[in-house]
């Protein structure tokens, strides 16, 4: 490169050119590129040298010279800047790349928790009834006889009042019970909100069963109660029409049998068609449902020749097992932690 | 009730080509629920045979067995004997069956199955190799048939009172083919545990006209006589005014043949329909129950004393019942006794005979020699019996239906029922003398608007279908009064409905409603979904209670529901003083466990169960939570609880009592961590729960909903005595505690050491006021961050000197953080340092370097003078 390029070669700066050109494609790393530059762009590469030349040519010749000289210059110079930006973008790249992680490590460095699935149940077929403009009532477990049974049109000989059924508070004439049903919701929700009333009663119930795969001494019921003007078993099944959708699809839908409980008359067990049922679809019993008994009115001091409406209940943890295809009630009622793991917060 | 349908078909029009199954649906859908299903168990060839030949062949076992020629019909013999084992006697078609029985002789007809056949239990049949010969087939007993108990000897068909030629199916011949539904009645339809009730209701729902076998009008009974057999009713004792038995009917046949035996067919009846056959007279009586729903009872009148007197117990009678348990009567159970006329005057001094409508005694039962008989078809009152049968556990068929109502009418028509019965299949001679004690009561008549059917049910009604609906079920519709007055419209019409007798469920209008809901099909009734009015949506305390659970499990907790049952021994495990509070229980009465009466007065007391379960279970790291109310016996009444009859409003005062009768019942949040609170993983070894994780968490509760909570210090279990929070609302209530477990308490319940819970009062969260404020817009001018590290008495708590550091830096402050926490050899024994970060800003201005400082220098200032503080260098 110590040979003096002549400013006026078109040809052998066009070369010194060529040169540079690629000797910067040839340039992989930043350090190669960098190399190339000082040979071809620095103080002593045969273009500078070209250039300084210049200056030492007849004036008629500097124009030219300096139109040659000039615009290679300017080629070389573009073409060093485009290479040291592709290879940044290389070097760039390949340090991102460097840093990489293996994103499928596990990260549950915070436990998740969950909900149970009975309570999300609750607040599912709350948030439906509240679209309906019902409202969700609550009550207390330890209860009043008078509420839990005489209000509702038990007679004090009815069978359910004995203490294979129902726990009692001692002493037992206290007239104290756990609740066994959530109906004395109905009566409270008479009494204190009065009538029309539309109301729904989720919560914690109580009948001395021994635990086993289907029965719970501790369970859960939802109540649903509704009294107005000219309410009909219609609008009973109505509702439960509606209801059994939200819970189980679509394409559910409920039907009445006659049955028989005192507080309500006439009174219906209810079964729901089940889209999803294990062996193809079919009916399942649901819970029970009637017409609202006058005697459950008239106990809250509402009048039955003007107003009428319809009760029904079900319980949660079978509503919860026909859904899930839960086989066992002790997976819902012993809290192990898989159980509901499985649900997070939906159920 | 079951309902052996070749039975049924005695009243009604049953095609032999029924599905039974479809049946069964048909029955649900008026009320009638399929409880179980009795089909055929054997499928044949099971065939009557003629004994032709036998030989009896002792065996080394010191068995006795018959090898027997069988004559099983043209279809089944075979032509020839196996020459290697031939039958015994004269070749003829036959088959060689082998029976370890001995009640039969050659020429009986027995019962023969043959191979390919099976039995009840999945008994297939097969010719097998047994005593030296092939036996081809069995010779059956009842009990293997499924007929019952009979396993003495093999069936002989003149025995059952049949007969048959050998090759005839037995299957058909001994009622085999049949099927019995079993179907749920209702606890106020007694009158359906009857065929005559069953019967009723299938020819309704089939239109069939029902001849009704059960009424007084239909049936022979017989007139009341001077002459009956003597009953006296006294009692003292009656339960709300009703009188133990309002009706008694006697009647008596005398000269019954000892030897007649219950003829096979009634046996079979009684078995399909779940009893058992005992004699032929007790079989009678209960043949009759079944039949037409009135339990009866036949006294040896040989046995009896002159009278029958049904009456009170008095209180410390004993009597023994004929299941051999001897009952302490109590003074509301009702008796049937006698008397002798002789020792009248004495007053009680006969034999208890039985507890009226639940159980007799062996006194005056029929036995073998009986062959004179009273019989007893009376009405009791439904309670009395009722309670009777409860007090006593002692639920039996008789029980059943008085406790559900017997048609009062029916006394009569059974009694005569019954001893014709006898007189046909024991001989014996009918009295016509008859007693008759009391009268049954008048119908019930009940006005029916029509209107109101269709305005309760949704479904449009004619005034005849109803009347037709309501006489199907028995009653006797008229029109009313203001038929005339109103005209011809349906919807001003009102009936006049005579009640029948047997439906002592039907005393009000809805009543009659339901019968023509349910007779006239509920598949009728369209679905309309009411408008409701528009509501409140959730209540805030259900808003903030799904708040706080979704916080909890978003925070890693899984909710769970434990029991609510505990004991006192939990307590003392929980290391719960004498005088705490939560020591004060409600008791149950009847607890499922007596290891456990106690209703809970904490979460914690039963959550801690569920954290030794899935410990059990191999979880390792286990944070749980529960919501749910709790309980303690303070205000519980210490008196008998209000009682009214169903339908009685009570007055205000009343529902005031019956509201303040109910304890207090707090909603309660608790919480538990064992292990990690942070899991180990790859990026490290986690980190153990500590008791700050459960006060953060407190701390967070409050905080989601707006509520300001602070913290200090408390000694109280089952927490660490050094490190268990207390927090205070801003009103001053208690909201609850959260900190380590004491290091006892984990060992008492076997959880890990270093156990940390929470329980907090969510009632008192939730009474708290909103005090939050917003006083104008945020500012954005830049903060100005001054540090700070104070040295205090190591027991002066953070909160309170942090507390004091934002009272004097005045409204500037925006943020205070404590980073560091020091204790060590660079300072004075007793002493601590606490390192803060103060953030100021002001709404207006940038601060400017001097301005932070000499706010900080403020709050150092206040600090010193209150706790001493100060500042590090």
């Amino acid at each position: 490169m110590t040979d003096q390029l002549d400013p006026l070669d078109e040809s052998a700066v066009k070369a010194a050119v060529d040169a540079a050109l690629s000797a910067f494609a040839d340039a992989h790393t930043l350090d190669d590129l960098k190399t190339a530059k000082i040979d071809h762009t620095g103080d002593k590469s045969p273009l500078a040298l070209a250039n300084r030349a210049i200056g030492g040519l007849d004036k008629a010749d500097k124009a030219a010279a300096g139109k040659i000289v000039g615009k290679s210059r300017g080629q070389v110079k573009k073409a060093l800047d485009a290479r040291q930006a592709e290879l940044e973008a290389e070097r760039d790249a390949a340090v991102l790349i460097e840093e990489s992680i293996d994103v499928t490590l596990p990260t549950d460095r915070n436990r998740l928790g969950a909900r149970h699935p009975l309570s999300l149940i609750q607040e599912q077929a709350s948030d439906y009834f509240i679209g309906l403009g019902w409202e969700v009532a609550e009550g207390p477990e330890i209860e009043s006889e008078w509420l839990n049974f005489d209000a509702l049109n038990f007679g004090p000989d009815h069978p359910a009042r004995q203490m294979q059924d129902t726990f009692f508070v001692d002493p037992a004439d206290a007239g104290l019970v756990l609740r066994t049903h959530t109906s004395p919701v109905q009566s409270r929700s008479l009494l204190q909100r009065g009538v029309p009333l539309y109301v729904v009663c989720p919560g914690k119930t109580f009948r001395t069963d021994e635990l086993d795969a289907t029965h719970t001494p501790v369970f859960h019921q939802i109540e649903g109660i509704a009294i107005d003007k000219g309410l009909t078993m219609a609008n009973l099944q109505g509702t439960l029409d509606g209801f059994a959708r939200e819970m189980f699809g679509p394409e559910s839908k409920t039907r009445l049998r006659p049955s028989f409980f005192p507080f309500t008359e006439p009174s219906a067990e209810m079964d729901f068609w089940f889209p999803k049922k294990v062996g193809g679809p079919g009916w399942i019993e649901w819970g029970g449902c009637g017409m609202v008994h006058p005697n459950v009115l008239k106990a809250a001091g509402i009048d039955p020749d003007v107003y009428q409406g319809f009760a029904f209940g079900m319980g949660i943890e079978r509503t919860l097992m026909l859904r899930e295809g839960i086989n066992d009630m002790h997976d819902m009622v012993e809290g192990d932690v898989r159980f509901s793991a499985r649900f997070g917060m939906k159920a | 009730m079951r309902v052996p349908l070749n039975w049924l078909a005695d009243y009604v029009d049953l095609p032999a080509d029924t599905d039974p199954h479809a049946l069964a649906a048909e029955f649900a859908s008026i009320g009638l629920e399929e409880e179980d299903f009795f089909g055929p168990e054997i499928t044949g060839p099971l065939v009557v045979g003629r004994v032709l030949e036998l030989v009896k062949e002792e065996h080394s076992n010191g068995k006795t067995v018959n090898w027997c020629r069988v004559d099983v019909g043209p279809e089944h013999n075979e032509d020839a004997d196996d020459p290697k084992d031939p039958q015994p006697g004269e070749e003829r078609p036959s088959r060689g069956i082998i029976c370890g029985a001995h009640n039969f002789v050659v020429g009986d007809l027995i019962v023969a199955c043959l191979p390919g056949a099976v039995l009840p239990g999945d008994f297939q049949i097969a010719a097998r190799k047994t005593y030296g010969h092939k036996s081809d087939g069995m010779i059956c007993s009842a009990k293997e048939l499924g007929l019952g108990e009979d396993h003495d000897g093999i069936i002989v068909l003149k025995n059952l009172g049949l007969s048959g030629e050998p090759g005839d199916d037995a299957i058909a011949l001994l009622g085999l083919d049949q099927v019995t539904l079993d179907v749920n009645v209702t606890p106020d339809r007694g009158y359906q545990l009857s065929m005559r009730g069953i019967a009723r209701e299938y020819a309704q729902m089939k239109g069939q006209s029902f001849t009704d076998i059960g009424s007084p009008s239909i049936a022979e009974v017989n007139a009341p006589t001077a002459d009956g057999f003597p009953v006296v009713i006294e009692d003292s004792n009656p339960i709300d005014g009703n009188v133990g038995c309002d009706q008694f009917t006697a009647v008596q046949v005398t000269g019954l043949d000892t030897s007649a035996q219950t003829p096979f067919w009634m046996q079979r009846r009684l078995i399909a329909a779940g009893m058992r056959p005992i004699s032929l007279i007790v079989d009678v009586t209960n043949y009759v129950m079944l039949e037409l729903g009135q339990p009866l009872h036949a006294y040896d009148t040989s046995l009896l004393g002159d009278q029958i007197v049904v009456r009170r117990a008095q209180a410390g009678e004993k009597f023994t019942t004929l299941d051999d348990v001897e009952r302490k009567l109590d003074p509301e159970d009702l008796l049937i006794t006698d008397r002798n006329s002789s020792d009248a005057a004495s007053g009680r001094g006969g034999k208890i005979i039985g507890l009226a409508g639940v159980m007799g005694g062996a006194a005056v039962e029929v036995n073998d020699e009986t062959t004179d008989v009273v019989i007893e078809s009376a009405h009791f009152d439904p309670i009395s019996i009722a309670r009777t049968a409860r007090r006593h556990k002692l639920s039996s068929e008789a029980s059943r239906r008085f406790e559900r109502g017997v048609d009062p009418k029916l006394g009569p028509v059974a009694a005569r029922r019954c001893a014709d019965l006898l007189v046909e299949l024991a001989g014996g001679t009918l009295s016509p003398a008859t007693t008759q004690v009391g009268q049954a009561p008048e119908p019930t008549v009940i006005e029916l608007p029509v209107e109101r059917v269709g305005s309760l049910v949704g479904v449009d009604y004619s005034v005849s279908e109803i009347t037709e609906l309501l006489e199907g079920v028995g009653a006797a519709v008229t029109a009313g009064s203001d038929t005339a007055a109103s005209g011809n419209a349906d919807s001003n019409v009102t009936l006049s409905v005579t009640v029948p007798s047997w439906r002592t469920d039907i005393t009000d209008d809805v009543d009659l409603i339901e019968e023509v809901a349910r007779t006239g099909g509920y598949d009728r009734i369209p679905s309309i979904q009411p408008a409701a009015r528009a509501g409140n949506g959730l209540t805030e305390a259900q808003r903030t209670r799904r708040r706080v659970s979704n916080l909890l499990a978003a925070d890693g907790f899984t909710e769970v529901l434990s029991y609510p049952f505990t004991s006192d021994k939990r307590d003392d495990q929980l290391r719960l003083d004498a005088g705490d509070a939560r020591r004060s229980h409600i008791r149950l009465a009847n607890p499922m466990s007596e290891d456990l009466p106690l209703m809970r007065t904490n979460l914690l007391s039963t959550l801690v169960d569920l954290v030794v379960r899935n410990l059990g279970r191999g979880a390792k790291d286990i944070a749980l939570f529960e919501a749910g109310l709790v309980s303690t016996s303070a205000g519980l009444p210490a008196g008998p609880g209000p009682r009214h009859l169903p339908g009685y409003h009570p007055s205000d005062a009343e529902l005031e009592d019956i509201y303040a009768s109910v304890p207090a019942q707090p909603y309660h949040y608790a919480g538990i961590i064992t292990g990690n609170a942070e899991l180990a993983g790859v990026w490290g070894k986690g980190r153990k729960a500590e008791a700050t994780d459960v006060i953060d968490t407190v701390r967070r509760i409050a905080a989601v909903n707006g509520i300001d909570v602070s913290v200090e210090a408390d000694q109280i279990a089952p927490w660490h005595p050094g490190r268990a929070a207390r927090f205070v609302l801003a009103d001053g209530q208690e909201l609850g505690h959260a900190g380590e477990l004491h290091p006892k308490v984990c060992e008492n319940l076997g959880l890990p050491a270093r156990t940390v819970a929470f329980e907090i009062d969510f009632d008192a969260l939730l009474a708290q006021d909103d005090l939050r404020t917003w006083d104008g817009a945020l500012s954005t001018y830049p903060v100005s961050r001054q540090d700070v590290a104070l040295i205090v008495d190591a027991d002066l708590p953070t909160q309170t000197l942090a507390a004091t550091l934002r009272e004097g830096a005045g409204e500037e402050l925006e943020l205070l953080e404590t980073f560091d926490l020091y204790t060590g050899d660079q300072l004075p024994e007793g002493k601590k340092s606490l390192a803060f970060r103060l953030t100021f800003r002001a709404p207006d201005r940038t601060l400017k370097a001097g301005d932070a400082s000499a706010m900080r220098e403020a709050a150092t200032q206040l600090a010193a003078e209150r706790h001493g503080a100060e500042v590090r260098s």
